[in-house]
């Protein structure tokens, strides 16, 4: 992990065939959205893809700051959880009067009070970055989200405001009463939203906001002011934002000042940050990832969180680019061929690092059950948290792995090295 | 009136202590480094919880001197071992890297010590009212507190300022590559004042886990109330986050102190109006936002005066 | 996991020849079990699953078995909803829950719902703590129902106590201020008002939730009140910091409390040295006197190591199968119907009902303090190893503790 990837949205001169590829991934992703409910077709399922679709629009959102303008937030929780509180508004206003508004132009009122609220704030927020915005950030994050337990009229105090997705009017006979008319609809906005999003780095305003995240005095030199450029990033991150929050709305029929917390906003960064922010499908990545890590870690463990954490410190350390960085580092080497020489290396490693992961998972479900629950159960191998044998294990799988772990993978740096010269030689790498 | 000026200055100064207690070794880091470190209050409640444990085995004052100690070396595996790989990555990496160990260490300390509040008690020779002042006892602890908080100021001022070692540290945040020539060794510097912010965290946390609840989610309570005072105090200026905490203590003691609502000066709203934003806003005190306060303050600080108080860089 | 030991269990079962191969009762158990609310959330784990033991036991209801289904809800009202989804697409029908009235409310609205929306896949909501008035009020459903005293009726029942009290002259109350804060306080204000016109509320104090490191300014203020009582609705963090500061400051007052018995508290009492000052208002109380209800705890204690702070709980659940077995049936619908105006016989004694018209459980309530205890052999249980327990002070009878509905329930 020598050399992290040079932090720009990926943008390649168009190659012969590139604009078909590139209709391709969308016309795929498309798909691939409206055929995934047909194979997985449980309640469960459909829950979440629902929750990943919103987790992708949001960190996609919050990608338009951190990646794309250099802005770190730490309160962007409070764009989201306003665009769902004015969407619960909206519906139950449009259901009280029976105005004929249907149900999928909703999100659209969340994302302009997201925006809205950027443009209310946004002004004396982005005049500096760095340090200064993300404390500001934060001390707006928790303002708001104080002041909704505090304007009980507006935010419904703990409670919050509760509102009847069926109540507006059918579409096409849509009540969006079942959760699959649901997943439609955020589907929809998904593609939407991530086409708009994807579109807006080719703009010349997303080309600016590059350059002012990189270098802001030399953007003020060629005549652009960073500061409008950074409130113009913060405005349109505020309301793609809001469309998130206004599809949670939808999903969970209430608004509540949890949406506009401080974990909330956690979350999003680490999401951006772990798909890798450097790329645009990086957020994507990570939304899922963490949104399944979410649902799927709690039922199976009680110290998610720890697993969370340490997850979360390796892909820091060994992998800043995030996963889409990593993806990203291999292309030059599909390019010239040459990845198939890494491959075995790779497998060999895996062995011993899959052997080190597993001492660590045992280890701390002994050290989590020791005193309760003592029965594990790894990989359908069963283990019992309080008998020396477990310990023993753990002990060897962690000690071994690691001593065999960190041979293989000076193997693959050495192949990997060999790998790139070559690469170079050809010309795919800088 | 009288009693009540007195009593909440007395009041805000101790609660003020406390904050400077706790976010002194933010400071020495965040200054000194640039890292801004969000695992600081886990290392917080690291220092609360071995303190706890080595009270229970070998007594209060021992273990005042040894927890700080043993969170210190966490404090230096953690910078040694992450933040120095994570370094080149630039401060955005960093900074998540606290974030996730935030996460890990609440984890293990609640696998270790469990949930719920740990019995962690006042020392014996410390439990009886220093003094009396209209009729409230003010605990010797507190005083305590306020003692080696005040202790702890005056030694890092003058470490920093007036020894060798100080100049040594400071140098090295703006010149890494000269100190280097000059024959010091900047990545054991870093360390060192890694573990010496991540002691002095523990150090609050061996202090304060008695007067306050010593629990696996204190340092999640604790919340980034820290934050508020460095930044607002200027960040890494030490005298800075010495003011800011007194200040932010006092505000918030008359806050509390204060019954005032905008319906006690200018009369309740006709009940007519119905229920709004305005009548939320007109039936609030000033005592139910004392709290907030504080963030309203680093808002404004921030837009107005972008380095802090006493700062003199904004990053 | 689940499955095998389901499967397990079942083949022992076939080999028993008892319960036939019915399917089981699932039970999905929607509280915080990680994260700052987790202690509170594997107390409650614990007793419903030792609950389902004892049930288990005696032949499960009508010859199913009673599974309990852990979900992890973080205290977050829509972490609950997901999970509360994906317990019902799992196959469960009956969720329970107490911890947070957002939570609450966020899932007395979604079995409303769905309820509606998925007619023959109802799923019935057992309250096992959430307190918000609102929820059997003017936000009440067909599909929940409440077994703890919800705060107006504790309330209610405290302020008939303070009614007999003469020495109380100055009130103070502090609360935290969320929904649960503010009817506390509002409640009390209305029923000290009504009541003994003659105390003084001399101070009405809302503090932010989970956010006050130091009490001592409200301490201060309490004291300048002059107030002989605190009535207080704090719990966790917030409570054990406030008696801290009070004791700091050596502030004598008498305080009623409805959560002092919470994880954490009687630790907090103990340091402050606070005897028999603190006051409990809760539907039972562990030296109850009650000799059924006392070997419970005492088997209760042995197995799980905890005290049993939710003897509503043990309502819950023995009703649940006397429901089931008057039913003939176990499909919610049915059970719902069953449980509507229902008389039983509660767990410190004594009878408690189901009031039809807003699904709220009343019972006998007791007031207790907190202190050493003198006869060991008549009270013998102490709270989180401090040698202190909880003694009865006074005990309300549920007539004493009726209070009118605004409920306007909607009938399938």
């Amino acid at each position: 992990m020598t050399n992290a990837p040079t932090p720009s949205i990926a943008v390649t001169k168009q190659e012969p065939g590139g604009a078909l590829s590139f209709y391709g991934v969308w016309l795929i992703a498309a798909a691939a959205l409206i055929v995934l409910p047909l194979i997985f077709s449980s309640g469960g399922s459909l829950t979440s893809f629902s929750l990943i679709g919103i987790a992708i629009i949001f960190a996609l959102s919050y990608n338009i700051l951190l990646g794309q303008t250099g802005l770190l937030s730490f309160g962007h929780a409070v764009q989201y959880g306003l665009g769902g509180f004015l969407a619960v508004h909206a519906m139950n206003a449009v259901a009280s009067h029976n105005w004929p508004i249907p149900l999928p132009v909703i999100p659209l009122i969340g994302g302009i009070g997201g925006m809205a609220f950027a443009l209310l704030v946004g002004w004396v927020m982005t005049k500096r970055a760095g340090t200064v915005f993300a404390m500001i950030s934060l001390g707006i994050g928790e303002l708001v989200a104080s002041s909704s337990l505090i304007l009980r009229s507006v935010f419904g105090g703990e409670s919050g405001i509760t509102t009847d997705r069926t109540s507006l009017m059918p579409l096409f006979g849509w009540t969006f009463g079942p959760q699959i008319q649901v997943y439609y609809l955020i589907a929809f906005w998904v593609m939407i939203s991530a086409i708009a999003m994807y579109a807006l780095t080719r703009t010349p305003l997303g080309r600016i906001c590059n350059a002012v995240r990189d270098n802001p005095e030399r953007v003020e030199f060629i005549g652009y002011d960073p500061h409008v450029v950074r409130y113009l990033a913060y405005m349109f991150a505020g309301f793609f934002a809001g469309i998130a929050g206004g599809l949670t709305a939808i999903n969970f029929e209430i608004a509540n000042s949890a949406y506009l917390g401080a974990t909330q906003s956690g979350l999003v960064l680490f999401s951006a940050f772990i798909g890798g922010t450097a790329y645009f499908f990086g957020p994507i990545l990570g939304a899922i990832l963490v949104t399944y890590l979410q649902l799927g870690l709690t039922s199976v463990t009680s110290v998610w969180q720890l697993y969370f954490g340490i997850i979360f410190i390796g892909i820091v350390m060994f992998a800043p680019g995030g996963i889409a960085g990593i993806l990203m580092k291999h292309r030059p080497l599909i390019r010239a061929g040459t990845l198939g020489t890494v491959i075995p290396s790779y497998l060999v490693a895996a062995i011993p690092t899959l052997a080190l992961a597993l001492g660590v998972i045992l280890t701390i479900e002994t050290v989590a059950r020791f005193s309760g629950d003592a029965a594990i159960n790894l990989l359908g191998i069963p283990f019992v948290a309080t008998a020396p044998t477990t310990w023993a294990a753990a002990a060897v799988l962690v000690v071994g792995g690691f001593l065999v772990a960190r041979i293989t993978w000076r193997r693959v740096a050495e192949a990997w090295d060999r790998a790139a010269t070559v690469a170079r030689d050809r010309g795919y790498l800088a | 009136m009288a009693e009540l000026i007195v009593i909440s200055t007395l009041n805000g100064v101790l609660f003020g202590m406390l904050l400077f207690l706790l976010s002194s070794g933010l400071t020495v880091i965040f200054s000194m480094m640039g890292v801004l470190n969000f695992a600081h209050a886990s290392f917080y409640m690291l220092g609360a919880f071995f303190g706890y444990q080595l009270t229970r085995w070998i007594g209060f004052w021992p273990a005042l001197v040894l927890a700080p100690l043993l969170v210190g070396a966490v404090g230096m595996a953690v910078e040694r071992y992450g933040l120095r790989n994570t370094h080149k990555h630039g401060h955005v990496a960093e900074l998540l890297l606290t974030f996730g160990l935030a996460f890990a260490i609440e984890e293990i300390v609640s696998m270790i010590w469990g949930k719920s509040p740990v019995d962690y008690r006042v020392p014996a020779a410390l439990d009886f009212p220093a003094f009396t002042v209209f009729s409230t006892n003010y605990p010797a602890y507190k005083i305590f507190m306020l003692v080696v908080s005040v202790v702890i100021f005056i030694a890092l001022l003058v470490t920093l300022k007036r020894t060798r070692v100080g100049l040594i540290v400071q140098a090295a945040l703006t010149h890494p590559s000269m100190v280097g020539h000059l024959g010091h060794n900047v990545g054991r510097v870093f360390m060192l004042v890694f573990g010496v912010g991540s002691a002095l965290a523990g150090l609050a946390g061996v202090i304060a886990g008695p007067s306050l609840v010593t629990q696996s989610d204190m340092a999640a309570f604790l919340g980034p109330i820290l934050f508020v005072v460095i930044v607002f105090g200027g960040l890494g200026s030490l005298p800075g986050a010495f003011i800011a905490s007194l200040l932010i203590g006092l505000i918030q003691t008359f806050a509390v102190a204060l019954n005032g609502s905008l319906a006690s000066v200018f009369g309740p709203l006709d009940p007519s109006l119905g229920a709004s934003p305005l009548t939320d806003i007109w039936n609030v005190t000033i005592a139910q936002i004392a709290p907030i306060l504080p963030y309203l303050l680093l808002v404004l600080v921030l837009i107005f005066r972008p380095m802090g108080l006493l700062g003199t860089r904004e990053s | 996991m689940h499955k095998l030991i389901v499967a397990a269990a079942a083949a022992l079962t076939v080999l028993g020849g008892a319960a036939s191969a019915q399917e089981s009762i699932k039970i999905g158990y929607i509280d915080p079990l990680s994260g700052g609310g987790a202690s509170v959330g594997e107390g409650g784990l614990k007793t419903f699953q030792y609950l389902a033991d004892e049930l288990n036991a005696k032949g499960g209801i009508l010859g199913h078995k009673v599974e309990i289904v852990p979900l992890d809800n973080k205290t977050n009202p829509q972490e609950s909803l997901v999970q509360a989804q994906k317990a019902v697409d799992a196959g469960v029908r009956y969720i329970t829950q107490g911890n947070g009235s957002s939570v609450g409310a966020a899932l007395e609205d979604f079995v409303t719902k769905n309820n509606s929306r998925n007619p023959g896949k109802e799923v019935l909501y057992f309250n096992y703590a959430a307190v918000d008035p609102s929820m059997t009020n003017e936000k009440c459903s067909y599909w929940h129902f409440r077994w703890d005293a919800n705060s107006d009726i504790k309330m209610e029942a405290l302020t008939n106590y303070m009614k007999g009290q003469p020495t109380i002259k100055k009130v103070y109350l502090i609360n935290m201020d969320y929904s649960f804060g503010q009817s506390v306080r509002t409640a009390a204000r209305k029923m000290l008002g009504e009541k003994r016109p003659d105390i003084q509320v001399v101070g009405d104090e809302l503090h932010p939730m989970l956010k006050v490191t130091d009490f001592s300014p409200y301490i201060a203020k309490i004291k300048a009140s002059g107030a002989d009582t605190v009535v207080t609705g704090n719990w966790g963090q917030d409570f054990a910091l406030l008696l801290k500061a009070a004791a700091d400051a050596g502030l004598k007052v008498n305080w009623y409390t409805y959560y002092a018995g919470g994880a954490g508290g009687p630790t907090a009492i103990k340091q402050t040295g606070l005897e028999n000052q603190v006051f409990q208002i809760s539907e039972g109380v562990p030296n109850s006197g009650n000799k059924a209800a006392m070997d419970f705890e005492k088997d209760f204690r042995a197995k799980t190591g905890i005290s049993v702070w939710y003897p509503r709980a043990v309502n819950e659940m023995r009703m649940f199968k006397a429901a089931a077995e008057k039913a003939n049936s176990i499909d919610p619908v049915k059970v719902a119907a069953a449980l509507e105006g229902m008389k039983f016989e509660v767990f410190d004694g004594g009878e408690g009902f189901i009031r039809k018209d807003d699904h709220q459980f009343f019972q006998p309530i007791y007031i207790s303090s907190f202190g050493s205890l003198a006869d060991k052999a008549k009270e013998p249980f102490d709270e989180e190893n401090t040698g202190w327990g909880w003694h009865i002070v006074s005990k309300i009878d549920t007539a004493q503790t009726m209070l009118p509905t605004t409920c306007n329930m909607k009938r399938p």
